[in-house]
């Protein structure tokens, strides 16, 4: 029997929630099946969803590969699911409020301060600031891996703008194109209210000053950026306007949109722009992508912003490892889903003992995302690893480790037919007025044999995400 | 002292802007030290924006001009009641803690030389008195001498030259405070200066330093002193252009040009 959980196959086995793909799998001959992945790709390309990949030259418009296996999970796995992730989202929204206010988890000894205060995605700016309904983070992004049946570990949480949320949707389009029958003999849960949720959700979040039927835009840093598509596709389906900063401006205590019919007051920005370019004002002078004044109409209480400025905060690498405690100290309940461990390179012991075991654990940048600057210390040589260890001693502090996880693996369609890949989870919650969580996800599917890095810009490709009615 | 100030800033553009957004921390700070008896705001044609009082005490004030417009002015009157506190920011409430101030920024990195210029610190015993001693030692490194310097100079450039202004001061103090784990942060004010006190010494900027027990206290390198009732304080930030007290950008193509006068006087002779 293979290491790693498989959620198809336990032993000889096929598991529940997959009793039904067995016999379309089977039923499935080569040359239909070369034919659908063309069908496939042909479809996502029409549609132009794209994935631009940093650093790795080629083709900037490179489809992210679609597997057509679905990854399945059953009600009451994705009812503990769900669970675990409201109670995160909850735990990270209360500690961002904490953090920009007294700081009551900081002077209950419960995180180092360090951690919080000199740590580079705090915002001194939004300190005092309490967002509308004490939101900060809207949409939370929660990395979750599998190890066993019952075994789900968080990998990392995504406070600021999470994206991938439209390949989720389109991935369920997709095949309900290509396979109807498939979604008339399994009874899944819809994903589609996705959109209108998450509009309803951030006219929820209407600033102090609002009077009106909010008008909300999501502000994007314009084509070149390699989630533009899906700003467009989110913003065409919730039937808000794309806007990019100069399409912006500040005027007395609002900030308004240029329109055909002249201005119109903006009241939410759903921004899909860091922190640092939203306002040349406040963050960065040279920022061309942002609004200027935006900062000063936000923390009057005239915009709301989503995320909020200072959302970063809590969702750095080492910040972290506190969550649990997070959910403890604000919610009086124990966390749901666990933390993979996770050794913090600045602190000597941990240092000392990481240094010692590169070769079998997970080496990440604090602030890194998108599977760049990691070592992943069982697949690496001996120069890699070599040469990652004299990076993380010259700053011991910019780096966190974790045991290689015995990611699950679901069948992927691969050349020689069926094959086990790596996969790990992206749902979406969104936090306003109410948190929710539409019964779906993103799974990324390490394509090739044995891989477990499963980010797109790391050849990672991508699955629907079925969840079984009861 | 019963201080009053007179503050015209002019910007003429070459050619009109279609507009002008500021944010302002042009109110002085509420603390033991000063009180307002009256204080105005006004800019040319300006369209009052939201205000409030930020996480370190400041009130801010945004303001926009609708275009085209190619000259505004900001002009600041008023008049303030002043105390000695020998620089103890007493009675000011801020939510930001003063760890936040231990973060290093582009003008305030301390490079070797500012290292080692803070080490000389360490022979004192106690916050205080290193923070005495590190505005002495910055105050002796760095000579007084407008021009030398430009706004976008770092620390560790002011004290290779030898020479700056009080802008270089208060970085150079800020850098070396931080060094030797001492939160620090810039200020923005005006000073009554007697002696033929210049414009450009009018318009102020020292720095604060946190000491455990006493909270913030300011020194002002440039004039070897702790801020006293001669020092009206506006605002504070990680470096000068995080307390700048006018935050400006112009839309248009139109170049800036910048013209300030600042008069501080003693209404009570």
């Amino acid at each position: 029997m293979s290491q790693y959980f498989n959620e198809m196959y336990d032993g000889g086995k096929v598991r529940m929630p997959y009793a039904r793909l067995e016999d379309w799998m089977n039923a499935m001959p080569a040359s239909l099946r070369t034919l659908k992945q063309a069908e496939a790709e042909d479809l996502f390309r029409r549609i132009g969803i794209t994935f631009a990949v940093y650093g790795e030259g080629g083709d900037p418009d490179r489809l992210i590969p679609f597997d057509m296996f679905p990854r399945v999970f059953t009600a009451s796995e994705w009812a503990r699911l769900e669970k675990g992730i409201k109670q995160r989202a909850r735990a990270l929204n209360a500690f961002l409020v904490d953090v920009y206010g007294r700081g009551e988890i900081i002077r209950a000894g419960r995180i180092p301060s360090r951690l919080v205060y000199q740590n580079e995605a705090f915002e001194k700016a939004v300190v005092g600031m309490k967002p509308p309904k004490g939101v900060y983070s809207h949409i939370v992004g929660i990395d979750i891996v599998r190890t066993g049946p019952d075994e789900f570990f968080v990998l990392e949480d995504n406070c600021r703008t999470p994206s991938g949320v439209s390949y989720m949707l389109e991935n369920r389009e997709i095949m309900m194109r290509m396979f109807p029958d498939l979604f008339r003999g399994n009874r899944i849960e819809p994903v589609d209210r996705y959109p209108e949720i998450l509009r309803r959700t951030l006219a929820s979040v209407a600033p102090q000053k609002c009077t009106n039927e909010p008008t909300i835009v999501l502000l994007t840093p314009g084509h070149f950026n390699s989630a533009y598509y899906e700003h467009s596709f989110l913003a065409d389906l919730m039937g808000i306007e794309l806007v990019e900063g100069q399409d912006l401006f500040v005027e007395g205590e609002f900030v308004w949109m240029r329109t055909t019919e002249g201005p119109k007051k903006v009241d939410v920005v759903y921004r899909r722009i860091d922190d640092a370019f939203i306002d040349p004002l406040c963050f960065r002078p040279d920022s061309m992508l942002g609004v200027p004044g935006l900062m000063d109409v936000y923390r009057s209480g005239g915009v709301s912003i989503c995320s909020a400025p200072g959302a970063g905060v809590a969702d750095d690498k080492a910040v972290y490892t506190f969550v649990p405690e997070m959910v403890r100290f604000y919610l009086g309940e124990e966390p749901i889903l666990q933390n993979v461990p996770t050794w913090q390179c600045g602190k000597e012991a941990d240092l000392r003992y990481v240094l010692d075991n590169l070769s079998e654990l997970v080496v990440k940048e604090v602030h890194g995302s998108g599977g760049y600057g990691m070592l992943v210390g069982p697949k690496s040589t001996k120069d890699q690893i070599e040469s990652f260890r004299m990076k993380i001693k010259a700053d011991p502090g910019n780096y966190i480790a974790q045991p290689t996880l015995a990611l699950s693996t679901t069948p992927t369609f691969v050349a020689e037919g069926v094959a086990p890949r790596h996969v790990d989870l992206r749902p979406y919650c969104l936090v306003g007025e109410g948190i929710e969580l539409v019964p779906g996800a993103l799974t990324r599917v390490a394509l090739t044999e044995g891989s477990l890095v499963v980010n797109s810009s790391q050849g990672g490709g991508v699955k629907d995400t079925w969840v079984l009615a009861e | 002292m019963l201080l009053s100030v007179d503050h015209v800033t002019r910007y003429r553009y070459d050619q009109p802007v279609r507009a002008v957004m500021q944010s302002h921390r042009l109110t002085p700070s509420a603390f033991d030290g000063q009180k307002v008896r009256n204080w105005k705001v006004s800019v040319t044609d300006g369209i009052p924006g939201g205000a409030f009082r930020d996480g370190a005490g400041d009130r801010v004030q945004a303001w926009t001009v609708k275009g085209p417009v190619s000259e505004i002015e900001v002009h600041v009157v008023g008049t303030v009641e002043t105390l000695d506190l020998a620089g103890v920011l007493r009675g000011h409430r801020e939510m930001v803690q003063p760890e936040v101030y231990l973060v290093d920024t582009l003008p305030t990195e301390a490079d070797a030389a500012l290292a080692a210029l803070a080490q000389t610190a360490l022979a004192e015993e106690g916050p205080l008195a290193r923070a005495h001693r590190l505005a002495a030692v910055v105050a002796d490194a760095i000579a007084y001498r407008p021009g030398a310097t430009h706004a976008h100079t770092t620390a560790a450039e002011a004290l290779a030259l030898g020479e700056g202004v009080c802008q270089d001061h208060a970085h150079a103090l800020i850098a070396c405070a931080r060094v030797i784990g001492l939160p620090a942060r810039y200020v923005s004010g005006y000073l009554f200066a007697t002696a033929d006190g210049a414009a450009h010494e009018a318009a102020h900027a020292w720095a604060e330093i946190h000491v455990a027990g006493l909270g913030w206290v300011g020194f002002d390198p440039a004039n070897r002193c702790c801020p006293d009732e001669r020092y009206i304080r506006l605002g504070s930030g990680l470096d000068a252009q995080d307390a700048a007290p006018i935050r400006g950008i112009a839309r248009g193509l139109g170049v800036e040009s910048l013209d300030v006068t600042v008069a501080v006087q003693n209404l009570q002779q």
